[in-house]
């Protein structure tokens, strides 16, 4: 237990020394003022905005955002290491492979979900201050909802990048898987759903469509932040059927959550029979 | 006799179908120096990681410190084992200090020891730089320090004097003497180690997965029977030092004016070199005994007349997934 606190700890403490806590953090940061001050300059006027305009503008561009950082962050965690000939000693030390993977995860998630709250909340602490808020309980309770699930969606791309990692030999082939399943996940998922939308002319049953959307994370992400604001569904695209399906916001949460833990498992269950 | 270090019966491991080590036998006491040479792909690092417990055999058995290294007692036997990779990379953006504190208290030991360590290797004056700034020679010391976190009893270092200078290689071999005064147990692991002979108690030499000779430097002489090479300068003529030493069986050679080389059979040492010291003509002699490196040379040319007579499969000699050591 305290071995793998110690590699969280080091793993964390990379992460501010390389600066990528800083990095990210201010592109949470800058990008929710940037969208709260211009998201409406589209229709001819600057300042802020509604707050549910700005969740809903700043869901669908972290949707893309957070899963690439998240598998930058974390694509050569085992990998590189490997790589570098660490794992092989690391695994002569008095602790476990679990601990080892473990660690190394929580001390990623510790960066990333530090960023996401840092980056966001002062953000949003800023939209309140400067920003005529009308209803700052909405705000609050809408953002945190946001980071909450902003912080799920971070881990289980960081979780999808450590089972790429225990499961190649080449840090360049991780860069490589980590590309394509992000892609993968964020563009051509919703492609294809909407495709068999529209193929079959609306055929596909209405309950079966939103358990489809259940099985990617960054549609449960838009899900759960477009649920919130019932006026915004029209901006929503394919997500917003979900919107309607009633899914639990607990359901949702639990479901991203699920989304953690399973590549997670599978990440360690590789590790574990993985020949040095 | 107290109890071996490390144990190994007859351990095979099979990657697949490929034989990466066949029937070795290898034991190792406290405060044994045991050099471990063979080519890459020869089963050194094979060995390595089965003594580390990283991998299991495929047969036969594996103890060290009395436990199976891959069984449940195996942290325990890891706090009181060093082990340095070969290329090792460390941490290039946390300086060695950093580097060597945070595996020092992975060995749930504490930040005091790190200064120390890195005084023994002489790393005092970089320790707050960057390893990224570090020479290969600044990284091998920071290696070594790395494996002697906890003083552990037992140390295994894989290419240990690679990319060393000289006296940084004098360095070394100096603190593996010491290492051996307090009874650690150290097996070093190379190709050829040039001068190691000295520092080493007994050599194992692998060859294909298989021990082709283990012993100490005398046995292994022995059994290899190579000659000795007596160097002289002597005004005699090849002929007429060939014809007085022909009952011992000696081969005489010149390299130069007034200097010859003789190849000695071992038996026959003491006798020859009695009678060269009678003789007045001779005005000087240099003794050398067959060193690791011929020796090790003997031993891998052995392979190859075993590969001839079929015990091994050219399919095992020529993959070209050779199990890299």
């Amino acid at each position: 237990m305290r071995s793998l606190l110690i590699v969280a700890g080091k793993e964390f403490r990379d992460g501010l020394r390389n600066r990528w806590v800083l990095a990210i953090t201010l592109v949470f940061g800058l990008l929710a003022i940037g969208l709260a001050y211009f998201g409406a300059a589209a229709s001819g006027q600057v300042g802020f905005t509604q707050v549910s305009t700005t969740i809903v503008s700043l869901s669908s561009l972290a949707v893309f955002l957070i899963p690439l950082i998240a598998l930058m962050l974390a694509y050569d965690s085992i990998v590189g290491e490997d790589e570098q000939g660490t794992l092989l000693l690391l695994l002569t030390y008095p602790m476990s492979r679990v601990e080892i993977l473990v660690g190394k995860f929580l001390g990623h998630a510790a960066i990333l979900g530090v960023s996401t709250l840092v980056g966001f909340g002062v953000a949003g602490a800023i939209i309140a201050a400067l920003g005529s808020v009308e209803q700052l309980g909405e705000l609050v309770a809408a953002l945190a909802l946001f980071i909450l699930s902003a912080m799920l969606l971070g881990w289980a791309f960081i979780g999808f990048a450590y089972l790429i990692s225990v499961s190649v030999a080449e840090k360049s082939k991780a860069a490589g898987i980590a590309l394509v399943v992000w892609f993968l996940f964020v563009i051509v998922f919703d492609l294809a759903l909407l495709g068999v939308l529209v193929g079959t002319g609306g055929q596909v049953s209405e309950g079966l469509f939103h358990y489809l959307l259940l099985l990617n994370p960054t549609d449960i992400f838009r899900i759960v932040n477009l649920t919130f604001f019932e006026a915004a569904r029209t901006q929503a695209g394919l997500a917003s059927i979900g919107a309607n399906a009633g899914l639990h916001p607990a359901l949702l949460i639990g479901a991203l959550l699920a989304w953690v833990v399973i590549p997670l498992g599978l990440a360690l269950w590789v590790f574990r029979r993985r020949e040095i | 006799m107290t109890q071996p270090v490390i144990e190994m019966y007859a351990v095979g491991k099979r990657f697949g179908k490929l034989t990466v080590l066949d029937e070795v036998s290898l034991t190792l006491a406290e405060g044994e120096v045991l050099g471990l040479m063979g080519h890459n792909g020869a089963g050194k690092s094979t060995s390595m990681k089965l003594i580390l417990g990283l991998i299991r055999p495929t047969r036969g058995e594996i103890k060290v410190f009395g436990h199976d290294p891959g069984g449940t007692e195996a942290n325990d036997m890891r706090l009181r084992l060093g082990y340095l990779p070969e290329n090792v990379q460390f941490y290039e953006q946390l300086s060695g200090f950093e580097v060597l504190d945070y595996f020092a208290r992975l060995k749930r030991i504490g930040t005091s020891v790190v200064a120390p360590l890195l005084e023994r290797v002489g790393l005092t004056h970089a320790m707050h730089r960057r390893v990224k700034t570090y020479s290969k020679g600044m990284r091998q010391r920071l290696g070594l320090a790395q494996a002697l976190i906890g003083e552990p009893r037992l140390i295994l270092l894989d290419e240990p004097t690679v990319g060393l200078d000289p006296m940084a290689t004098r360095d070394f071999y100096g603190m593996v003497d010491e290492l051996r005064a307090k009874g650690v147990s150290v097996i070093l692991c190379s190709h050829v180690l040039p001068g190691v002979e000295r520092h080493i108690d007994r050599a194992a030499i692998l060859g294909q997965g298989r021990m082709l000779a283990s012993g100490s430097i005398d046995e292994l002489r022995q059994a290899a029977d190579l000659p000795l090479l007596v160097r002289l300068r002597t005004t005699r003529t090849r002929e007429s030092l060939a014809e007085s030493l022909h009952p011992y069986g000696v081969q005489v050679a010149m390299l130069g004016k007034e200097r010859a080389e003789l190849e000695v059979p071992v038996g026959a040492k003491m006798a020859v070199l009695r009678s060269l010291m009678d003789d007045p003509e001779v005005v000087d002699l240099d003794l050398e005994p067959p060193t690791l490196e011929s020796l090790y040379a003997y031993f891998d040319a052995t392979l190859e007349t075993r590969r001839e007579s079929k015990t091994f499969s050219a399919a095992t000699r020529n993959t070209p997934q050779e199990v890299s050591a």
